[in-house]
């Protein structure tokens, strides 16, 4: 019996075929040509807001820019818009925790008086 | 087909692709946390103390900063092109991409000496030597327009700018660290890239090490708005 067939016969047949492991997806250049001008686009809008007197709205603007642009570089730069599953609810999973770990401990220290600092 | 980059222990290499993709985007988690406690601190003292934080941001300078981003995007772009070259397997072009990858990231670390020099002089690091004149007295500094057209700080609040810029180089510097690290590796895999490594169907390296560089990149992506921009006055 040769290397090769001992082998086959360990294999785990739903992992072999899983479509998830099958398929790899190429970015094309040309796709990050258009993430990269859009990068470009968007850092020249931030800084063009940042000038605008929009009192609240200038630090909304200025993040949610930088929301969108970090959510294309993770989607396309980062492949994760190609990716399986798991790794896809990994990556939400994490955001997630970091959200909710930043949300609760704002809500503690925001609502102690802790007099005028 | 088994190929020599092929481990044992994986049931295919599509599985081996996934299981170091997945690896590295734990890793990267923890590194979201990590630089997550500094944010969350900016956050929050911005709204304990947020003259000295409108005050501080406005000295930082915007065109260094917005050239810096430009700088750093462009570096980005370059890997990514660097892994489509590393899948079509030419072995040149990868080579050449991960040089300017390499480039882009020294011209960024190059325009970061400039900045950290200016507040070297302008004794804007944290310590002993550090001077809140320039927040107490702005009418004395023309030549900086947007610190001129703030409002003097009281001297307590004044003080409080020590930890905009503490903050500012504890985040900075940590990014600048990990650029460094990266550089690095760049180095590395430039060499194994140019030895034929990477142009036979492994990609694995260069795909997580872009994984690292995107990651960086993202880290600026919200440093340049919290620390440069969001507190501009523009009208004063």
């Amino acid at each position: 019996m040769s290397h090769e067939a001992i082998h086959s016969e360990e294999h785990d047949a739903p992992n072999v075929t899983n479509p998830e492991h099958a398929e790899h997806h190429i970015v094309t250049p040309l796709q990050y040509c258009f993430v990269f001008a859009t990068l470009l686009f968007f850092t020249g809008v931030t800084v063009g807001a940042a000038y605008l007197d929009l009192h609240w709205a200038n630090p909304v603007i200025a993040l949610g820019i930088a929301c969108f642009k970090a959510c294309i570089v993770i989607l396309f730069f980062m492949h994760a818009a190609y990716q399986s599953r798991l790794i896809k609810v990994t990556i939400g999973a994490g955001f997630f925790i970091f959200l909710v770990l930043i949300t609760m401990t704002l809500t503690d220290y925001l609502s102690r008086a802790w007099g005028l600092w | 087909m088994v190929l020599p980059q092929h481990r044992h222990h994986f049931e295919t290499e599509e599985q081996q692709r996934e299981a170091g993709s997945f690896g590295m985007w734990l890793f990267l988690l923890t590194e979201i946390m990590f630089f997550g406690g500094m944010f969350f601190a900016y956050l929050l003292y911005r709204n304990w103390y947020y003259p000295a934080f409108a005050a501080a941001s406005n000295q930082l300078n915007v065109p260094m900063g917005a050239a810096n981003t430009a700088i750093l995007i462009t570096s980005g772009f370059c890997m990514a092109l660097g892994v489509w070259a590393a899948e079509v397997r030419r072995r040149k072009l990868l080579t050449v991409l991960l040089v300017l990858t390499t480039v882009f990231g020294c011209a960024f670390l190059g325009v970061k000496y400039f900045e950290y020099k200016e507040k070297y002089e302008l004794h804007h690091i944290p310590g002993n030597n550090f001077s809140v004149a320039m927040f107490v007295n702005p009418q004395d500094y023309p030549q900086y327009p947007d610190t001129y057209a703030e409002k003097p700080l009281a001297p307590d609040m004044a003080q409080k700018t020590q930890i905009f810029f503490f903050l500012y180089f504890a985040m900075t510097g940590m990014h600048a660290l990990h650029m460094i690290i990266g550089i690095v590796l760049l180095f590395w895999l430039t060499h194994r890239a140019w030895r034929g490594d990477f142009s036979s169907g492994y990609v694995a390296p260069i795909e997580n090490f872009g994984l690292y560089w995107h990651f960086v990149d993202i880290v600026w992506l919200f440093l340049f708005p919290l620390l440069y921009l969001i507190n501009r006055h523009p009208l004063h």
